[in-house]
């Protein structure tokens, strides 16, 4: 691993832009806790602002570096390091959720229902009437009668859609690989599209269970998790297909060769980990 | 554009802003450095002086100096500002220092990132302690936030939930930037197996924080909205579970107790062989047995909660795996006696509280053990000797590591030596007033004294008030140390490059202060020089 030495690492200079972001993101919790207090937000909405500007401050000034030719094969490296690296904090945010789904689903529901195994006396005591069942609002009915949300409507049409974009995101590199910055482009471009055709789906989704299921985030723990796992999912959605339309936006500014192009794996790794986690939720979270 | 690579330094050193601007915008990994070890130190006196609080109130049974709302208030902070603020940033800064000219590097990979890590978190704690003046006070239903009753807390709780999310976020960041180092900066010749064990623990440790730290933030959004947008994770009415909460946070928690002592055990297997003048013993085994601890550290959780109502499989389970741990520690503390084996030993400062981590570290490793035992346990759960138990792991465990860290390679960082005699002062009222202090909560705590509680029966007053003088006499030692660093900073006897003269490894090798960047041109890593 330690081959490529040549005594020029790239070190950057003073940066003015981790300063920003951690004055952008104090605003912002600062803004978010008194939002949450029942304060006014506005705050929170400048914290926001400051991030974003942050974030074209901080990436443009890498974009400028990389097309500048300052980095070698070894900062290539550490960029992949710690692209793979936050992608693993990303999976273990995950793991919490749905590992919340699956100890309710597991212990805390059989317990509550009185199983064998439980001798807790939570269900003799508290609710000797209620039984198991998924999905479920719990013993006390938390959040009123509710629709469970199927799984081969729409979760199914948007299970096609990720792993469509799954492979025009594929084709856009082979286009890159290829030097064929047409097939990049368009190959990008449908990534985009279907990604947010995914989003506005979910939105579709959300607003046609609050207003026709009664199935809402209080909606006892079923609502909790379906909402929570699909919501920060959908976030993360929105994250990803931001991010690979400024690697659109780049490509037809002609950056990126078919030797060094890392913000575009970078990306594309990212996509494909918002498409593993979606496979996840279809299963547990709509199917089973 | 201004940028740089790393063999025209003095074109750096022109540009380079200067006053309260360098440090804000800094993207050197010494500076960095400088800037969480003074952040710790600060928040180590924080955190203190509630503890102090804590004990002062503790001296007789009764209520005296504070209420009891915050008197668990203070053991709330106290915990958080210790765990978060003191230990972790005193780590994070000794990594950013050292791992660049240990593995032969010009700098940590990300160096912006490297900032942004750092500067996130004088702002987080700025969220957190400001709690402390709101209406109804800080958080005070224990730093762990078991709801339902840390769902309780006014309007303190969403600051403290976001200010633990801006700490996650810092030390994914740091640790995402140490594996990228180390994984990819060390210099030709610097094999896995050459580093330096404080390089391999910090490694081990760096992938525990990216496992847990996300973990931690799952839970903590889950109490968030569970108290502000109606969701029932924790609400068993609602088909969730309180217990649930104590799952995922001690998923995290106990990986947390091993991010808090694997770089401690690194520093003292530099430290041993440097004053025994003796190649570490078993350097191979130090290395698998930190992988074991790290891999045993996330099956282990469930022994934080014994008594809280689990199938008997769970408790026998979780009784066994905790049990394992003892074997790969077992492996180091034989390893760190058996490189004083025969050594021609020197007692300078961080040899001093090098031996004393040994020896104490292993007097909370056996009360750990002593807790892992279910059936015992549920005498223990909530005691005094959990307390006595985590506090020798974490002060004369982790803090006496970090003590002895910065008597070690202050002289490498300042390039003058310490006052030594002060230095030896500072280590005995240490090491005196942390056994005053917490031994006689081990009885306490078997007497059947409970933890968390601000006035206590009279038959404990003896004890109380023994740990209350201990603790004093700790705290207010610290000022020693304090001294001794302002000191050195400000001068003192050059320390010549290689400080010690049985120290091995590359930093040795560099100038004490080190240059801007520590290693312009690799060096090449032979084998006799790999690790000591």
């Amino acid at each position: 691993m330690s081959e490529v030495h040549h005594g020029s690492y790239y070190v950057p200079h003073s940066s003015v832009w981790p300063i920003v972001g951690s004055v952008g993101l104090f605003t912002t919790m600062l803004g978010g806790a008194n939002w949450l207090n029942g304060h006014s937000n506005t705050l929170f909405i400048i914290g926001l602002s400051i991030m974003i500007v942050m974030l074209f401050g901080w990436f443009g000034t890498v974009i400028r570096e990389s097309e500048g030719g300052f980095y070698n094969a070894q900062m290539d490296r550490s960029f992949r390091w710690g692209m793979s690296w936050f992608i693993f904090s990303e999976v273990m945010f995950f793991a919490a959720f749905f590992g919340a789904l699956f100890y309710a689903r597991e212990f805390a529901l059989p317990w509550l229902g009185g199983s064998a195994e439980s001798k807790f006396g939570t269900h003799e005591f508290l609710w000797p009437n209620f039984e198991t069942h998924w999905p479920t609002n719990g013993p006390g009915f938390v959040g009123g009668s509710f629709e469970v949300m199927g799984a081969w409507g729409l979760p199914a049409i948007n299970t096609l859609i990720l792993l469509s974009s799954g492979v025009t995101v594929t084709w856009a590199h082979w286009g890159l690989l290829k030097n064929n910055r047409r097939q990049l482009i368009i190959g990008l471009a449908a990534t985009v599209a279907l990604g947010f055709l995914f989003v506005t789906l979910q939105a579709i989704e959300y607003s046609h269970a609050y207003q026709h299921m009664n199935l809402k985030l209080s909606t006892g723990i079923y609502g909790s998790t379906f909402f929570m796992l699909t919501g920060f999912h959908g976030l993360h959605v929105t994250m990803g297909a931001i991010i690979l339309s400024v690697v659109l936006f780049r490509s037809i500014a002609g950056h990126f060769t078919a030797e060094k192009h890392f913000a575009f794996e970078a990306a594309a790794w990212y996509w494909h980990f918002v498409d593993v986690v979606w496979l996840g939720l279809f299963v547990f979270v709509y199917w089973l | 554009m201004s940028a740089t690579t790393a063999h025209d330094t003095h074109h750096d050193d022109h540009a380079a802003p200067r006053g309260l601007m360098r440090w804000l915008t800094t993207t050197n990994h010494k500076d960095i450095g400088t800037l969480y070890l003074l952040f710790s130190l600060t928040m180590f006196f924080v955190g203190g002086s509630f503890a102090l609080v804590i004990r002062a109130e503790l001296f007789q049974p009764g209520l005296q100096i504070v209420n009891p709302h915050f008197f668990n208030q203070m053991t709330t902070m106290h915990a958080l500002v210790m765990i978060f603020g003191a230990v972790m940033p005193a780590f994070v800064g000794l990594a950013n220092w050292l791992i660049p000219m240990m593995v032969g590097a010009p700098d940590m990979a990300l160096p912006r990132m490297n900032n942004w890590s750092f500067w996130i978190m004088p702002f987080a704690f700025t969220l957190l302690l400001s709690t402390l003046f709101m209406d109804g006070g800080g958080p005070a239903g224990g730093w762990t936030l078991y709801p339902p009753l840390s769902l309780q807390t006014g309007a303190a709780f969403p600051f403290v939930i976001l200010s633990i999310h801006m700490m996650g976020v810092s030390s994914v960041m740091g640790a995402i930037n140490v594996i990228a180092t180390i994984l990819n900066m060390r210099a030709p010749g610097m094999t896995l197996m050459r580093m330096p064990l404080f390089v391999w623990t910090w490694l081990i440790t760096a992938y525990l924080l990216i496992a847990v730290m996300p973990v931690l933030a799952g839970a903590v959004t889950m109490l968030l909205t569970d108290k502000y947008f109606g969701t029932s994770f924790f609400n068993a009415a609602g088909g969730g579970d309180p217990v649930m909460f104590q799952h995922i946070f001690w998923f995290f928690g106990h990986p947390e107790v091993y991010i808090m002592i694997l770089p401690a055990f690194g520093i003292v297997s530099q430290i041993i062989p440097t004053f025994a003048r003796k190649p570490l013993f078993g350097y191979a085994s130090m290395v698998y047995a930190t992988a074991s601890i790290a891999f045993l550290s996330f099956i282990v959780w469930a022994h934080h909660m014994f008594t809280v109502g689990m199938p008997l499989a769970g408790e026998l389970f979780f009784m066994y795996a905790t049990m394992l741990i003892a074997v790969p520690t077992g492996v180091k503390v034989f390893n760190w006696v058996a490189t004083m084996w025969r050594g021609s030993m020197t007692f300078e400062t961080p040899m001093l509280f090098a031996i004393a981590f040994v020896v104490l570290f292993t007097i909370g490793g056996f009360s750990g053990l002593m807790l892992a035992i279910a059936p015992a346990d549920f005498q223990y759960q909530d005691t005094y000797f959990v307390v006595a138990h985590f506090h020798y792991v974490l002060v004369p465990g982790a803090i006496f590591s970090i003590m002895a860290a910065a008597y070690y390679w202050l002289p490498k960082w300042t390039g003058h030596r310490y006052d030594e005699k002060l230095g030896r002062l500072h280590f005995w009222c240490s090491a005196i007033g942390v056994n005053v202090l917490f031994f006689p909560q081990h009885f306490l705590g078997l007497a059947g004294m409970p933890r968390r509680i601000p006035d206590y029966a009279l038959q404990f007053t003896e004890f109380n008030m023994i740990s209350s003088v201990g603790a004093f006499m700790f705290g207010f030692s610290q000022l020693i140390f304090l001294y001794v660093v302002i000191k050195c900073i400000r001068g003192g006897e050059p320390a010549g490059d290689r400080v010690w003269e049985g120290a091995h490894g590359l930093e040795w090798t560099l100038s004490s202060p080190p240059p801007h960047h520590s290693f312009q041109t690799p060096p090449e890593i032979k084998e006799a020089e790999a690790h000591s």
